[in-house]
């Protein structure tokens, strides 16, 4: 058995062999969902990110599509080319498959994005509130508490509408996906802001915390080093929850036609394609696009749930 | 013999008795874009305008002339200069007052008007007088034989009223203004506005007064108009029965809704032409990749780019076969137009490569495609198939997509460098094409053009058409304007489109090449 660490740090001894007896492991090991979960996830992550690899056609480079090939259906020769799709062609000639293994690309890459924006901002504004108390806390948690009075898809719809009204429209395409981050991720932080101020609020009070304020150190640096390390587990698990719904919100941005553009379709762009021929009887435009993101969201979430559950002693 | 008769009279009396009430739903995919009648010159603004406003003349449902505010028109016995109209008589708007000779002058000086985008249909009257209460004269600047087929979308507001309420300038819309008659109505015509709300819901009514309540069906006592730009959203609400009549329904759809019970679709060819433009008038354009040169300018690399353009490809895939592909921007109905130079587009890559690398732009060139999304059929589809066919010449185009009423401001204000439009030709003659897209944009003429295309020699032979009596003579110099047109490839034209109204099977009406259901022409059963 090797370990990868530096050999300047001994490991204990049967360190893997303890991490896989450890509780963590145990319950997932006890967890057949969360273990599914993880596999689809897992599958569609690399799939996603090893796409260039994967997937026979490259559907963002408009010179290689063959509109002839439209409307393929999965398995059959198409009339007019002969060439065949496993998952069938959409209504511009693209590979569906290859079409959902890089979608999924956009898809994940502004969900994690946009996660990790709303989490750096809620985590950061949430310790500050509870650190620091009084009207650096009412302003903060006002905010959050106003902006928890609108849906976060509407919220996400105003930040996008006020972005491409300055981006100038050349770039519009190019900016669209770190608009949807933005968009996204600026409606998501007040969670992670509400139970970091919660946690934050009944540490700061604990003997640690008042020791390091004894010895002298900064508030930046109690927050960082010590309130924060103790607050993590709630974040993690709102995090992976937070992920599914991220995709699913960039999903329905796309869809409602404010988000990833036509030309580079993420997921819910290509659900929208795919709805106009829902009553022709071309179903596979539709139907695997939406099929994966329904698996995608659906695994986080329930990996989310045992995370939940498995980080919380009290339900063990 | 008596009996049987009276009895058959009553009932014949008792059928003939009022109808009940009809509401038609109908839906399409875009709204009007104002409610003014001279600010816009476009398709879907002038079916609206045409339920509550009357010109002096229409096209009723197969597109043949019928008298409307106007009863019988002629040119001067002693001076071909000038058109005579007698008005129709014991007409009223909305409000109650008359409809005069006096509000004809008003409207046509209206529509010619600074902010007015009807101007080229009236670019050779000079004048327009009323001689008495009834009788109008119109004075061009040299015979116009055709003048009474250009006002069949000018409608005719009545003076008091849009003295009363601010509204004898034209609204500006590309300035973004919003006046009291871009929401609101006083027309002449069969319905009158009870409600809108832009790109939600239109409702209008009966108008009891109307004048030819006895010479039209006028079955449809109500209009509730709702924009459904969503394609599927659109047959769904059609296979529902959620509307009466959509005006568009998707290609994809035809079989699915004809096989319903209780739908019909009904097919005709349109009066209307899909084509791009391009910004070939500019020293350089702004969202290209090429600085300080604009690839456009050079007639090479348009036509390039319109051999790149499959046609056969988006007729067979995007349109299932419901388009015709056109080499012209001419519809078939038109006067000047030709099987020949219509037949001329062909997709050939390697020429194109060739023609690209000739013009010194071999290795391509990026630009951006400003496209609307609900306003022709597929729009957004045949720019998206059209961005792929582009890039096999090593043009790479960014397709911005967006509803008309944000597409087309681009187009009047030279702030696009490659868009997409449609042209239906409601004048059926070539001067209409050329007044609006291809004389230089002037005050006069030239709106729609987006090209930045001038060339003084053309637009000369342009405004020459209008008082060429000798229709010889006439059309020649149209089809001397079309070969240069042609030669320049000032446009790349795509397809001819072809017209599908779905509806209800109790909606009697046949589909108008113009695609502008005029609702009292409707009959519900």
């Amino acid at each position: 058995m090797t370990d990868a660490r530096p050999a300047s740090v001994p490991p204990p001894p049967g360190r893997l062999r303890r991490a896989w007896q450890s509780d963590f492991l145990w319950s997932f090991r006890r967890a057949p969902v969360a273990m599914v979960s993880f596999l689809v996830v897992t599958v569609l992550v690399l799939a996603a990110v090893f796409a260039p690899l994967v997937a026979p056609h490259d559907p963002f480079n408009p010179a290689t599509l063959n509109l002839m090939n439209g409307f393929t259906p999965p398995g059959q020769p198409n009339a007019f080319t002969g060439e065949s799709f496993w998952l069938g062609t959409d209504d511009q000639g693209r590979d569906v498959f290859s079409t959902i293994l890089y979608g999924m690309r956009i898809s994940l890459f502004v969900g994690f994005s946009a996660v990790l924006l709303a989490m750096v901002l809620g985590v950061l504004l949430g310790l500050l509130a509870g650190y620091l108390g009084g009207w650096t806390e009412t302003v903060i948690m006002r905010v959050a508490d106003v902006q928890l009075t609108f849906p976060a898809i509407l919220v996400a719809m105003l930040i996008f509408g006020i972005a491409k009204g300055i981006t100038p429209p050349e770039y519009r395409d190019q900016m669209a996906i770190w608009v949807l981050i933005l968009a996204i991720g600026l409606s998501d932080w007040v969670q992670f802001a509400r139970v970091v101020r919660g946690a934050t609020l009944v540490e700061k009070n604990k003997e640690y915390v008042q020791a390091a304020r004894l010895v002298g150190r900064s508030p930046f640096a109690i927050m960082t080093r010590h309130i924060l390390p103790n607050v993590l587990n709630p974040v993690l698990v709102i995090a992976t929850i937070s992920l599914a719904l991220a995709i699913i919100a960039e999903a329905t941005l796309s869809f409602l036609g404010v988000g990833a553009p036509p030309t580079k379709p993420s997921l819910g762009t290509l659900i929208r394609i795919g709805q106009e021929f829902m009553f022709s009887g071309e179903w596979w435009i539709l139907f695997f696009p939406a099929l994966t993101l329904l698996a995608l969201a659906l695994s986080i979430n329930l990996l989310g749930d045992w995370l939940r559950d498995a980080l919380n002693p009290r339900l063990r | 013999m008596k009996v049987t008769g009276a009895i058959a009279a009553v009932l014949l009396a008792t059928t003939a008795l009022p109808v009940t009430a009809e509401t038609l739903r109908w839906a399409r995919a875009g709204d009007s874009l104002t409610l003014d009648p001279h600010a816009q010159n476009e398709g879907p603004t002038h079916t609206l305008a045409h339920q509550m406003y009357e010109p002096l003349i229409i096209r009723d449902m197969a597109g043949a002339f019928q008298p409307a505010l106007a009863t019988d028109w002629a040119p001067k016995a002693d001076d071909p200069n000038v058109w005579v109209f007698n008005l129709r008589q014991g007409v009223t708007y909305h409000d109650g007052a008359d409809f005069t000779a006096e509000d004809v002058v008003f409207s046509i000086n209206r529509a010619k008007s600074e902010n007015s985008n009807m101007k080229e249909l009236l670019s050779s009257v000079v004048e327009v007088r009323a001689v008495d209460d009834h009788t109008v004269e119109f004075v061009t600047d040299g015979p116009n034989p055709i003048l009474p087929s250009n006002l069949t979308n000018l409608f005719m507001m009545d003076k008091g009223w849009a003295e009363a309420n601010g509204a004898v300038d034209v609204q500006d819309i590309e300035g973004g203004e919003t006046t009291f008659a871009a929401t609101n109505t006083n027309g002449t015509g069969p319905y009158k506005l009870v409600s809108r709300e832009p790109d939600v819901r239109t409702v209008l009514t009966i108008n009891e007064e109307y004048w030819g309540k006895n010479d039209f069906p006028l079955d449809v006592t109500e209009i509730v108009y709702t924009p459904i730009q969503n394609a599927a959203t659109r047959v769904a609400a059609l296979l529902s029965g959620e509307v009466d009549f959509i005006q568009d329904v998707p290609v994809q759809d035809l079989g699915r809704v004809a096989s319903t019970d209780g739908l019909v679709v009904k097919t005709a060819p349109q009066n209307r032409v899909i084509f791009f433009g391009m910004n070939l008038g500019a020293d350089d354009i702004a969202r290209d990749n090429v600085e300080g040169a604009n690839p456009l300018a050079d007639a090479r690399v348009r036509k390039a780019m319109s051999m790149a353009i499959n046609r056969d490809a988006i007729k067979q895939v995007v349109m299932r076969d419901q388009s015709q592909p056109a080499g012209m921007i001419a519809p078939p109905f038109v006067n000047g137009w030709t099987a020949e130079m219509d037949a001329s587009a062909k997709t050939d890559i390697e020429a194109a490569k060739a023609l690209m690398a000739e013009a010194g732009y071999g290795d391509g060139f990026s630009i951006q495609l400003d496209c609307p999304n609900d306003r022709y059929i597929n729009d957004e589809a045949i720019c998206q198939a059209s961005v792929g066919m582009l890039a096999q010449i090593g043009v790479t185009v960014n397709l911005d997509a967006k509803p008309k009423a944000q597409h087309f401001p681009l187009i009047t204000n030279g702030e696009t460098d490659f868009y997409m439009l449609g042209w239906g030709v409601p004048t059926y003659d070539s001067e209409y094409i050329f007044n609006f897209l291809v004389h230089t944009r002037t005050d006069e003429r030239g709106s729609w053009n987006g090209t930045g295309y001038s060339n003084p020699e053309l637009d000369a032979k342009i405004v020459r058409l209008a008082s060429e009596t000798d229709l010889d003579a006439r059309n020649a110099t149209v089809a001397e304007i079309w070969q240069v047109v042609q030669d320049e490839q000032l446009y790349i034209p795509i397809h001819h489109q072809v017209l599908n109204w779905g509806m209800a099977d109790k909606v009697g009406i046949d589909v108008s090449p113009e695609d502008d259901p005029k609702m009292k022409f409707f009959t519900m059963n």
